[in-house]
């Protein structure tokens, strides 16, 4: 059975206590998008400045608990500065670990294969990939284990996706 | 803490209570269910098992057309439901009760059905801050549809109706719905009162009574309301099932919600002419198992006594408002009124500064069972200013030990999360 410790790895810990990119930027130029998980009433806003087909710079604000809070910082940190190609690849990658349909769960993932809970379609995590490496993000593959925390994790990369889409339309 | 060997309280038994609950019986991830989300839906008895069991496997048919003996019970076995709930909430004749799926859809038949057919664009509708959102969004979708104005009580900071300006508020409207308990704060509103109110300037009266009819004994005539609205799986009852009361009068006046079998008189292929009250709105196959469940729940409540009900959820409340406080100190608040006889037992409340889902996920490896979110009250968690909180709520078979739990999951909590 996971425990407590599966979910709150110190780095998710510290990425909460010590957000990274926290704050706004004055939009336009960049791009605001709220995002909102209807089941806790968490909010995010993620503020974000595409040039040249770049995330030139990021911030992130808003509420939300800790593997909410925790998933934003660490986007946030892993997009800086990366091409929307490189982002695409990274979104990709991070959300195919969210999901529990591809997840072997290490034997501990009883019953939770047939979950619908992740709300990620199986496009969305399609080719992913090879070279992407995940790096301090790899921290919040327990949260698969608490199938009702995944939308927690997944919140900032929807709302990032969101708003580099509205970046670029046009 | 309590005295030796008691846990419940002069209202009620409750290690006699807890016998009859068989969830209560089972472990989680190694320790005791300590099961504090009755406001979300409560757990059941075993004689409310039994009694479902019991349809289906003597007298399972279908109801109102079969001359066969099984289906003869079976309709007996619905129709005498409806009695009991009847009784349970002081309806005058079983004319007046109507079974929906929940309260959610005994709101939207009120709305759709008679607010589509007396309301019309620049109409005013009067509701509160602490509604539900079954109590909200239907009146959003008739304002889209037909134009409504909704119009809101607010809260005060104590937790109770803001009436201040009430008079204004109604002034020229037609419909004051409004929650006999709130599902976040657990404030009990005046609700005879603001009937009278409501009557007084011209509207009718709604009232959602989820969490009122399970908690506190419900009298709907004493009320004096129009329609009164709630669920039966927050009252020991099965999912599936909730009431609709109305009086006759405005019965009669709504417009059939859903058409189909079961709420005909006759159909041509010209049109067709409704059946009586309360078919007239149980448009098909009724959940007849659920209605069974539903009336053997509400006579378990009885047996037990609304009042001792009340009295013990009094007792408790006034308990877990002490012990959170005195534990706990600045570091805990909690929302809503602060006199236990003004409220019901249940507590939305904020811990240090740990998020309600953080909060919660630790309280599950203490197997308590305690609900984080906005709890379908977002414009209420917005007046608080907050996005959620961490709910725990109370029914016939806590006791003082499962409050003591709770205190002790916000102790770990606090350490885990200690930065």
């Amino acid at each position: 059975m996971p425990g407590l410790e599966d979910l709150y790895r110190e780095i998710i810990l510290d990425h909460y206590r010590s957000p990274r990119n926290k704050g706004e930027l004055e939009s336009p130029p960049a791009t605001r998008v709220e995002g909102f998980n209807p089941l806790c009433g968490d909010e995010i806003v993620v503020y974000v400045d595409v040039e040249d087909d770049t995330v030139k710079d990021i911030r992130i604000g808003g509420q939300g608990c800790s593997i909410s809070q925790s998933s934003a910082s660490m986007m946030s940190a892993a997009v800086k500065g990366k091409s929307l190609a490189e982002v695409k690849g990274l979104t990709k990658a991070f959300k195919a670990m969210m999901s529990i349909h591809e997840q072997s769960l290490d034997g501990e993932g009883e019953g939770l294969e047939e979950s619908g809970e992740s709300g990620i379609d199986p496009s969305e995590i399609a080719d992913v990939p090879e070279e992407v490496k995940l790096g301090d993000l790899e921290a919040l593959r327990g949260v698969v284990k608490f199938p009702v925390r995944i939308k927690c994790a997944t919140l900032s990369w929807n709302t990032l996706a969101q708003g580099i889409d509205e970046a670029t339309a046009g | 803490m309590n005295e030796a060997g008691s846990t419940g309280s002069a209202g009620l038994d409750v290690d006699r209570i807890r016998k009859d609950f068989p969830i209560l019986s089972r472990d989680v991830r190694g320790t005791r269910l300590v099961y504090l989300d009755s406001a979300n839906t409560s757990q059941k008895p075993q004689s409310v098992l039994d009694a479902m069991d019991r349809y289906y496997e003597r007298s399972n048919a279908n109801v109102h057309r079969g001359t066969y003996l099984i289906a003869q019970e079976a309709t007996d076995a619905l129709e005498g439901a409806r009695g009991i709930v009847r009784r349970f909430i002081g309806a005058p004749s079983d004319r007046n009760v109507v079974f929906t799926k929940n309260a959610t859809e005994a709101m939207n038949l009120v709305v759709r059905a008679w607010g589509t057919k007396h309301l019309r664009e620049g109409d005013a509708v009067v509701l509160t801050e602490m509604e539900h959102h079954a109590n909200i969004v239907p009146w959003h979708q008739l304002a889209e549809a037909i134009g409504i104005e909704l119009r809101w009580i607010p809260v005060t900071d104590e937790g109770h109706l803001d009436t201040a300006d009430l008079d204004r508020l109604l002034d020229g409207a037609k419909v004051l719905s409004f929650t006999a308990m709130s599902n976040v704060l657990g404030t009990v509103t005046p609700v005879a009162e603001l009937v009278a109110r409501a009557h007084d300037a011209g509207a009718i009266a709604i009232v959602d009574a989820s969490q009122h009819v399970p908690h506190i004994a419900t009298d709907v005539q004493a009320w004096g309301a129009d329609f009164v609205a709630f669920t039966g799986h927050k009252l020991l009852g099965p999912t599936g099932i909730g009431v609709l009361y109305g009086t006759e009068e405005i019965l009669e006046a709504t417009p059939p919600f859903l058409g189909g079998g079961e709420m005909i008189l006759n159909v041509t292929k010209d049109g067709f002419t409704h059946t009586e009250l309360p078919w007239k709105f149980e448009a098909g196959t009724p959940m007849i198992a659920e209605a069974v469940g539903l009336g053997a729940a509400c006579e378990y409540l009885t047996g037990l006594g609304m009042d001792a009900v009340r009295q013990h959820e009094v007792e408790l409340t006034a308990y877990t408002l002490r012990t959170l406080t005195e534990r706990f100190g600045d570091d805990v608040t909690i929302h809503g009124p602060s006199e236990p006889a003004a409220r019901g037992g249940v507590f939305s409340f904020a811990y240090k500064d740990i998020h309600p889902h953080d909060l919660t996920q630790v309280f599950d490896e203490h197997g308590v069972c305690v609900r984080a979110g906005h709890h379908c009250a977002k414009p209420l968690m917005r007046a608080l200013g907050v996005n959620a909180t961490a709910r725990a709520s109370l029914y016939v078979y806590n006791d003082t030990d499962d409050i003591d739990a709770l205190a002790d999951a916000m102790d770990a909590a606090g350490q885990f999360f200690s930065f």
